[in-house]
């Protein structure tokens, strides 16, 4: 599919700048730009496209949904899937998980929403694609839902409520069923568009850094760290890798576009790709300041076991994704 | 008297809602821009506490209010898009 794009690449570095194939200086640029090039293309047409399934499915829409009428554990799926096309930014978790809650949405349905909406989004599905192709997006994608609805679904068994802070549970003590009435738009797709094409070029502007830094440390990576290089340290047969990539992971805040690129190359090197998605898992969906967001809504114990949960779905993923991929 | 009071109603009411990350920093100071370009008085209000914001029944933030009606949620207003909001 971007077989054009490398070719582009090769005449651009090595016929117009005159770098010499083969030199780690070379290789690198040519990671950079070929890379770069194909992220911001994916990029555009996978956020173009969750732009316009969300605008016929926004926030408020799926909260109606859910509330509506009794799912019988199906709305765990239903969270899970709808995270993955909300846009999330990490600020919105307390509202939304408020809003949840307050109409009526079961604890764990909320937080397997919250969960999922920053694990698979348009950011990590465009990254994913660019960097380790069809296959690997596809089992990420699924993954992120079905880890979702299972960390969603034992913690809503766990019956957390009593954990939630104070003035939350006033909230839940006052709730009632709000008048909800979501206006729908009436536009035509083709209105649509240009508010769903300008959304999109926001989140590529968000992103467009990160991106970059993470693509130029992992074109340096590329051209000067040698192939197999992790083999000796990182194997599939050390069963601690993958906890350890997860639990270093967890605190970390990054977005998937800042991950993937060096995560590629660490691959390529000889990284197990299990034990590299885990890791970016632990990085996009939990991190130090999304805790402290979440301190406002639940006690340190809560968070603890919120956080616990959601590491130990993905320390099994990890396992998972080596045995399978 | 009354051309004061005739003032006093057309004052724009404006409130941004969010727990001030850069998406809801943008948007309030996209808010300032819009108002000086139009050169109108405003009472520009920043809810930066989430429960003083959970009142509004917001979902998602940065939320863009004016004379207490949801105008934007979501994401960032720009200035041209607030101008003509204001002018409405």
């Amino acid at each position: 599919m971007f077989n054009w794009l490398q070719y582009f690449a090769d005449w651009l570095i090595y016929t117009v700048f005159g770098l010499t194939h083969g030199t780690k200086l070379g290789d690198a640029v040519n990671f950079f730009v070929f890379d770069t090039i194909k992220i911001f293309i994916l990029l555009g047409v996978v956020t173009f496209l969750m732009g316009i399934v969300n605008s016929y499915f926004p926030i408020d829409k799926v909260r109606n949904f859910l509330t509506k009428r009794n799912w019988y554990g199906f709305d765990y799926f239903l969270a899970s899937f709808f995270g993955t096309i909300t846009p999330f930014c990490s600020c919105s978790s307390v509202p939304l998980f408020i809003g949840f809650v307050k109409g009526g949405i079961p604890l764990g349905v909320t937080l397997a929403f919250l969960i999922s909406s920053p694990l698979v989004d348009a950011v990590s599905v465009a990254m994913f694609i660019g960097m380790f192709g069809w296959k690997v997006t596809i089992v990420y994608v699924l993954s992120g839902i079905i880890l979702s609805m299972i960390a969603g679904y034992i913690l809503g068994k766990l019956k957390l409520e009593p954990l939630l802070t104070d003035w939350v549970k006033q909230i839940l003590l006052n709730k009632q069923i709000e008048d909800n009435s979501y206006q729908e738009e009436k536009q035509t797709l083709f209105q649509r568009l240009p508010g769903i094409a300008k959304e999109a070029l926001g989140i590529m502007k968000g992103v467009s850094l990160y991106i970059l830094i993470g693509i130029a440390i992992g074109g340096l990576m590329h051209g000067f760290i040698p192939t197999g290089f992790f083999e000796a340290y990182i194997s599939k047969e050390n069963p601690l890798a993958v906890p350890i990539a997860v639990i270093v992971g967890v605190p970390m805040y990054s977005n998937a576009a800042g991950v993937l690129p060096v995560l590629q190359v660490l691959v390529q090197k000889g990284i197990p790709i299990g034990t590299a998605i885990a890791f970016s898992m632990a990085v996009v969906g939990l991190s130090i300041p999304e805790g402290l967001l979440l301190k406002k809504i639940m006690t340190t114990k809560m968070l603890l076991i919120f956080f616990g949960v959601v590491a130990a779905c993905i320390i099994i993923s990890g396992y998972l994704f080596n045995l399978i991929l | 008297m009354h051309e004061e009071k005739k003032y006093r109603d057309m004052k724009k009411n404006i409130k941004v809602l969010g727990p001030g990350c850069t998406k809801c920093k943008t948007t309030y100071n996209n808010v300032l821009e819009a108002i000086k370009q139009l050169g109108i008085e405003a009472d520009v209000t920043k809810i930066e506490d989430i429960e003083e914001m959970m009142k509004y029944n917001v979902l998602t933030t940065p939320v863009l209010m004016i004379d207490d009606v949801i105008k934007v949620k979501g994401r960032v207003a720009d200035i041209s898009e607030i101008k003509t909001l204001l002018t409405a």
